[in-house]
């Protein structure tokens, strides 16, 4: 079992932008860094974010300050959030992004020449730094461009497949190289989780392939807490027709420049459902509401720009009650702006380019002339890896996660652009705090014995061959029981038979079965990626019948209030030492005053 | 509604050589040649090589050859496609074969840390940032739309036929030079490089690149002629030679 070994004072699992800024960080406080990528580099799904990144710079409008975003954040977290990051994560976003444009971002500008900022849900003022629909792709490609040139060793299509201790802390992982199908092992003294997302474990999902919970299954197997997996965010407005293409998403930047949602009978259903608490800064007509988009500052935001949650459950309900679309969705037109803008065909396609070419090629419809056809798709989970919300460290010593696999900045919801902005912040912070205990401690010791394990049974798939169950059969019936047992409305009936469906697959995996070489093989790749699919599977699912009430991206048809009692302690899971879940609650430290104070005198 | 379609996909053996195999499957309306292929894959070849990712035309994985022309398997549909009787899909052949429709493309990664990187030029603001007017960047902002996939260098006859690769960086590290030289923060200068580290000279301005570039990138004429128009008035105007003669 000699296999190729690297060590490295950091080891950063995921390059995306967590991962990536956390390499950056790391490598620039001189300890050595080794980067895993489970695709090419500069693929991670970073590359689909769309709208933007939010940081409180006031450039299109000085009455931002972090002090606006911190409230926007936690209002729109439901309160459940880790306060100190949302707090960190306000302060620190502007300087993030201002050093991005050091290192070569091209962002869009405002007149005066400045980094210019769009509004979008959730968010008080313009906020968004962007750069077209595409803000992803600059910020994924600006940081891969930084990172190679600071002697990060990247190691590409390689997958993790388990971490392995050394006396309770991160001593390294077992890898696998997929060209070649052959194992590495990979020591470390401060590891990195930046896996990002698990949209895959639904059917219908903005997720790329790769979003299978890694990270947050390869914390849970190693012990680590996790917490909030009840919260999933379902985009409201994902592609619904054709069927290749459904679940794609349509930005919320379309919303942003003016796009309206409509049912079948023409009515703007948003405007009949606005929460409470979002009454005094939403638009109390259409008039308004559009001249918010075009940035007018007395204007407030119109009610397609309420959060993510909320807007998907409105649609929900449309299609629900039959006043949906053709193909299950409702509408949502941005051509309808030719009636306010002399260019308005030209301006659609400026403003939103990437949108315009999606629906040309995928769906044959011009979004300039007619109305898209749109619905929720599973998109984000908030829910992740418990760490410290300074140091990114998780409950386990040496091991700190990052981004979407990390949990805490977005609580209940996350606010659009709240994402990228996470990941460079904390992916900064991950990779200077994984420096400092990389000095502070030696190497580890990786135990062979565990090593061996993990590979005996990453191999099994292969000893039973053509006669083992289909692994891409059994993903796809997994994906089904989350979609219709645990997606956006859920009851606890539905999620206990879900329980007991994610009990038989387990089963199944363990005669799941693949033939051929190992080099490039999908299929055992899938097989492995079960695995994590059915630990967040069954953590999510666990977490959303403990918690009986509703909340951000968790809603209980049986339970369809918002509860004071759920509001003080964050359900965690974490594996007992029997191998069962292990269901808990983690209560929610006091906010300061002072950050209360911030809360309060926002609240108007 | 489903159809019939005949797919011959490019399966490598081990060694390295390839032929095609043939694959009958049903089509629905509005897939692209990526789902027909994901489909082949879980129902009748679980081993077959494919890379892809985002599945929308944005992260530039799934690069092939579909009937003989680049393009991303994701966003060719189907109904684009003359006859359903025999499709091909093939990798990229410029690069070395991995499996199957993969390819190593680890070449580009490398061509790339030679170009010299970004160097900012000292900030204007007080605050360390600098003004910058949209339209000085709406260019550069062209060029970083490029989504990596590729497809101009498998389509570059100087890397595709000639084998250049030791000696010429392709379109798309001449889009990524332009970028940086014509970003108004940028202060390096890589216009040496470009001539005699980079091989600018050997595009003779085909277009090739620019028709198959799925982010419509005007490769040659926004990218590569201005860059070679930089070259030219450096080292071959008569008037700035003389000048330089003095100097």
């Amino acid at each position: 079992m000699a296999h190729q070994t690297h060590s490295y004072d950091v080891l950063i699992i995921g390059a995306g932008g967590a991962g990536l800024r956390a390499a950056i960080e790391a490598a620039n406080a001189g300890v050595t860094v080794g980067l895993i990528c489970k695709s090419l580099l500069g693929k991670a799904h970073t590359v689909m974010a769309e709208g933007g990144m939010a940081a409180a710079m006031a450039h299109n409008d000085d009455r931002d300050s972090w002090r606006v975003h911190f409230a926007d954040t936690m209002r729109g977290g439901q309160y459940v959030n880790n306060w100190r990051m949302a707090e960190l994560h306000a302060k620190e976003a502007p300087d993030r992004v201002r050093e991005l444009e050091g290192w070569g971002a091209v962002f869009d500008r405002t007149k005066d020449g400045r980094i210019n900022q769009r509004n979008f849900g959730g968010h008080r003022y313009p906020r968004l730094a962007h750069v077209g629909d595409r803000t992803g792709l600059e910020l994924i490609r600006t940081l891969q461009d930084h990172t190679v040139y600071l002697g990060v060793d990247v190691h590409m299509e390689h997958t993790v497949i388990d971490l392995v201790l050394d006396n309770g802390r991160a001593a390294g992982v077992l890898a696998y190289d997929r060209a070649n199908g052959q194992f590495k092992v990979f020591s470390a003294k401060a590891i990195i989780l930046a896996t990002g997302g698990l949209g895959r474990a639904y059917r219908v999902t903005s997720n790329s392939w790769e979003g299978t919970g890694d990270g947050h299954a390869l914390a849970y197997r190693a012990g680590a807490e996790l917490i909030d997996m009840e919260f999933i965010q379902f985009h409201p407005t994902g592609m619904v027709w054709p069927p290749s293409v459904k679940g794609i998403l349509v930005t919320e930047g379309v919303r942003g420049e003016g796009g309206v949602l409509k049912n079948k009978e023409g009515r703007r259903f948003m405007f009949d459902d606005i929460p409470d608490n979002y009454k005094p800064q939403t638009a109390a007509d259409e008039e308004e509401g559009w001249r918010y988009t075009q940035n007018d500052k007395s204007a407030r935001r119109p009610p397609e720009l309420l959060t993510r949650d909320h807007v998907a459950r409105c649609i929900n309900r449309e299609v629900k009650a039959g006043r949906g679309s053709p193909h299950g969705g409702v509408f949502l037109d941005i051509a309808w702006i030719k009636e306010k803008l002399p260019n308005a065909a030209e301006h659609i396609q400026r403003k939103l380019p990437s949108m315009y070419h999606q629906f040309m090629q995928l769906a044959d419809l011009d979004i300039t002339t007619t109305p898209m056809e749109v619905g929720p798709t599973t998109h984000y989970v908030m829910g992740g890896i418990r760490v410290d919300g300074d140091t990114q460290m998780s409950t386990i010593p040496g091991l700190f996660a990052a981004g979407e696999c990390a949990s805490g900045i977005n609580g209940a919801n996350r606010l659009g652009g709240n994402s990228l902005s996470d990941l460079i912040v904390f992916g900064k912070r991950a990779g200077e705090y994984a420096a400092v205990w990389a000095r502070e401690n030696g190497a580890p010791r990786v135990d062979e014995g565990a090593l061996a394990a993990i590979e005996r049974t990453a191999l099994d798939p292969f000893t039973r061959g053509e006669h083992g169950e289909n692994p891409y059969k059994l993903q796809q019936d997994l994906q089904d029981t989350m979609q219709d047992l645990v997606g956006i409305v859920r009851l606890e009936g539905e999620m206990q038979t879900a329980l007991g469906r994610l009990q038989e697959y387990k089963a199944r995996l363990t005669r799941v079965g693949v033939t051929g070489g190992r080099e490039y093989h999908s299929g055992w790749h899938t097989a492995l990626d079960l695995r994590n699919l059915l630990a967040v599977s069954e953590a999510i699912t666990l977490s959303a019948i403990e918690r009986k009430e509703s909340r951000g991206g968790h809603f209980r048809e049986d339970y369809p209030e918002k509860l004071d009692q759920f509001a003080t302690f964050n359900v965690m899971t974490k594996q007992g030492s029997g191998g069962a879940v292990q269901v808990s609650h983690v209560p929610i430290p006091p906010m300061p005053p002072e950050l209360k104070q911030v809360i309060e005198e926002q609240k108007s | 509604m489903e159809t019939q379609a005949t797919f011959k996909i490019w399966r490598t053996h081990p060694g390295g050589d390839g032929t095609f195999q043939t694959f009958k499957t049903t089509v629905t309306e509005g897939m692209v040649v990526l789902d027909v292929v994901h489909k082949i894959q879980a129902e009748q070849a679980p081993d077959l090589a494919v890379r892809w990712n985002c599945k929308a035309g944005k992260c530039g994985s799934c690069s092939a050859e579909i009937n003989g022309n680049p393009r991303l398997m994701c966003m060719t549909r189907m109904n684009e496609l003359d006859t359903w009787e025999q499709i091909t899909v093939e990798p990229m052949r410029t690069f070395p074969p991995i499996k199957d429709l993969v390819t190593d493309v680890s070449w580009n990664f490398r061509v790339k840390k030679g170009i010299k990187k970004f160097k900012p030029r000292p900030a204007d603001q007080p605050d360390g940032t600098w003004r910058v007017a949209q339209r000085d960047v709406d260019r550069v902002q062209e060029f970083r739309k490029c989504i990596e996939c590729f497809l101009c260098q498998d389509v570059c006859h100087v890397l595709r036929e000639h084998n250049k690769h030791d000696e010429f960086i392709g379109p798309r590290f001449l889009v990524y030079a332009a970028n940086l030289e014509m970003n108004p923060i940028d202060s390096d200068d890589r216009i040496p490089d470009l001539k005699e580290q980079h091989g600018i000279g050997y595009c003779n301005i085909t277009k090739c690149c620019t028709k198959v570039c799925p982010e419509h990138i005007h490769i040659t004429d926004n990218a590569i002629i201005p860059l070679k128009e930089r070259v030219v008035s450096r080292y071959y105007d008569p008037v700035t030679r003389i000048l330089r003669m003095f100097k």
